[in-house]
């Protein structure tokens, strides 16, 4: 429980900072003394030089498949990949997304991310009211089993979820595999599994943190287990529930490994790990493939833009998951 | 085990109350209470915990993934034919622990001068924290191949820029079994760094300033004062960073798989694992004991972080 507190106290505006000590008022304003004036601006010009190289050498890859993206391939060809002559537009994109199937793709992953991700906050809010609002003798070994399960690479059972999902037989109106596998009912259950753990982890710090009065109310009041989660502290979980959503959004959507397990139909792939088969599906148009790798970026730069406070407050609020 | 739910400051008054509150739940609130439990553990049991013991048992057998009746007990074979008859076992491991080394003493330590870099209020912090953070936003399955286009012999922009393209000197990155897995590390670390860099940020904010104003009193130098005392200040932050270190090095996988799906110079035992489960032979038993290995490997910085983190629950 020591790992939430430290880092999200601005971020999520968790209650838990009530708590902590040394966060005393009107600390932030004065810096501590600074005699040394000048020497520290010294300082931050060559701190200035090194991030501006830094950040330029981390914008060189990102910025190299945009600009090959925007060039048609004819080009390219002509006056060769690293020349800024002849046209930029959009025409790879629109050409990567009708070719790629973009809009099968993003279709296939909105039908396991959303699921997925309400799923895990529904299982993992319950879980965490359960073990941190109610004193319960095995509390903290199912915490840590929780925790521990997120924490364990996927291969690791990789093998026996392939074969329990081959051998669960479904009729074929259900699945025309047969079973559970190239279907998505695969994917966001063990995605739902495999996160639940974490989220659970760090609502369960979040809801510990608040008043116990809260439902002692509720409760004279004659309120169920079920109204004091529902209407009491799940409303006021929202701002780690917004933090944790859309961080599982991110996460889901950048899942590449289950799918690539369960699912064999390229056309029911999500856009992450049908990323995989651009390569041979356009073969070597690099200025394609650029153009297909941008538009996979699209949701996950949007949700950045729009939700980054949120997307950082999930990370910090927790960062058990890698 | 005794466990009081909220052993910290924060929950002073709490202690007591939980207890009081069991005897008071109705038959109903216990069923309630049951299947908010019980749903979502079992879920976790069937879908994490179960397949985790399977992988062990299988390990110890052999099978060809076909019928459930082919599956025969094999002792330690598939552990002894992965040490011994499995060329590609011996470089995986030697690439985990260079991906592990890598992250460790590369992009972790750059993450965290970053971090303390931006720290510091100076102009344009959000715009340099934004650029270094955008990569941590995209898949490690994207990142690979974002960097392909980088890398790449003919079309890449690295050869250009070392003036080889188009000469026999041009360097194919990801292709060449030479210097693959550096390249592969040098993408990893693209998104690790800026990972690492906002859980430091972070980490800064809630270190006491007292703490900093009490040691610069005292004449310590501004090294001084970030590695005795606000390094050692940031300890919960320091366990996080150290597992999710490690166990990102365990994990990866993704952008080897989609560079060349962990072969020729990119074997890691993740991508392993798989090559063995799908694919011609469909060696179950192989498959399952590399996951083992694998497993045991990543209990260690499990138990580690597991116990910083309910350590002081049960001391409680």
């Amino acid at each position: 429980m020591s790992i939430a507190h430290p880092t999200d106290a601005a971020a999520a505006g968790s209650p838990v900072a009530t708590g902590q000590p040394g966060f005393g008022p009107g600390r932030t304003g004065h810096r501590p003394g600074r005699p040394a004036n000048n020497k520290q601006g010294r300082r931050h010009y060559g701190t200035h030089v090194f991030l501006i190289v830094m950040a330029a050498i981390w914008l060189v890859p990102l910025g190299w498949a945009i600009f090959t993206a925007l060039r048609p391939k004819a080009d390219t060809d002509k006056y060769g990949y690293f020349s800024t002559g002849g046209a930029f537009n959009f025409d790879n994109f629109t050409q990567a997304w009708t070719q790629g199937g973009f809009s099968q793709l993003f279709w296939n992953s909105v039908l396991i991310t959303v699921p997925s991700v309400f799923l895990i906050l529904f299982f993992a809010s319950m879980m965490a009211f359960a073990v941190s609002r109610v004193n319960w003798k095995f509390n903290i070994t199912l915490l840590i089993m929780f925790t521990a399960g997120n924490l364990l690479p996927p291969q690791v059972l990789a093998a026996p979820l392939f074969e329990m999902f081959k051998h669960f037989e479904l009729p074929y109106a259900l699945s025309d595999s047969g079973n559970l596998l190239n279907t998505y009912i695969s994917v966001i259950a063990v995605d739902t599994a495999f996160q639940i753990g974490f989220v659970t982890f760090v609502l369960s710090n979040y809801m510990k943190a608040l008043s116990p009065e809260l439902t002692e109310a509720a409760l004279v009041d004659g309120a169920g287990v079920w109204r004091q989660y529902w209407d009491i502290i799940l409303p006021l979980c929202r701002p780690a529930l917004a933090a944790m959503g859309t961080l599982e959004v991110i996460f889901i959507y950048n899942d590449f490994f289950w799918p690539l397990l369960f699912i064999q139909s390229g056309d029911r792939l999500p856009v992450t790990t049908a990323i995989n088969n651009l390569q041979g599906q356009f073969l070597s148009n690099y200025n394609l493939i650029a153009a297909g790798a941008m538009i996979t970026a699209v949701p996950a730069l949007v949700i950045y833009l729009l939700l980054q406070r949120h997307f950082v407050a999930g990370l910090t609020l927790g960062s058990s998951k890698g | 085990m005794s466990v009081s739910t909220n052993p910290s400051a924060r929950g002073r008054k709490a202690v007591a109350a939980p207890a009081r509150r069991v005897r008071r739940l109705s038959r109903r609130d216990k069923v309630v209470l049951g299947m908010m439990v019980g749903i979502p553990t079992l879920i976790q049991l069937v879908l994490v915990w179960i397949p985790t013991l399977m992988s062990v048992g299988l390990s110890f057998a052999r099978w060809n993934g076909l019928e459930l009746t082919d599956i025969k007990p094999a002792g330690a074979e598939n552990y002894q034919f992965v040490a011994h008859d499995y060329p590609p076992f011996w470089p995986a491991v030697q690439h985990n622990v260079l991906w592990l080394a890598f992250l460790a003493l590369v992009a972790t330590p750059l993450g965290l001068l970053l971090a303390v870099l931006l720290d510091q209020n100076i102009r344009g912090t959000r715009i340099y924290q934004s650029i270094f953070f955008a990569p941590v936003m995209l898949s490690l399955a994207l990142i690979g191949i974002i960097w392909q286009l980088f890398y790449n012999r003919d079309s890449g922009l690295l050869n250009f820029l070392l003036g080889t393209a188009g000469t026999p000197q041009a360097v194919d990155w990801f292709g060449d079994s030479g210097v693959n897995i550096w390249a592969a590390l040098f993408a990893a670390t693209w998104r690790h760094a800026g990972y690492v860099m906002i859980l430091y940020l972070a980490g800064l904010k809630g270190v006491d300033p007292t703490l900093r104003e009490a040691a610069q009193i005292d004449g310590a130098s501004a090294t001084q004062t970030f590695f005795r005392v606000i390094f050692p200040a940031m300890r919960p932050v320091n366990v996080i960073i150290i597992v999710i270190t490690v166990i990102e090095s365990l994990r990866a996988f993704d952008i080897v798989y989609v560079i060349n799906r962990g072969t020729n110079g990119l074997e890691l035992i993740s991508a392993l694992v798989i090559q063995n489960l799908v694919g011609e032979g469909q060696v179950i038993g192989i498959g399952s004991a590399l996951a083992v290995i694998l497993l045991v490997i990543s209990l260690i910085p499990i138990t580690f972080y597991l116990s910083r983190a309910f350590g002081k629950d049960k001391e409680a």
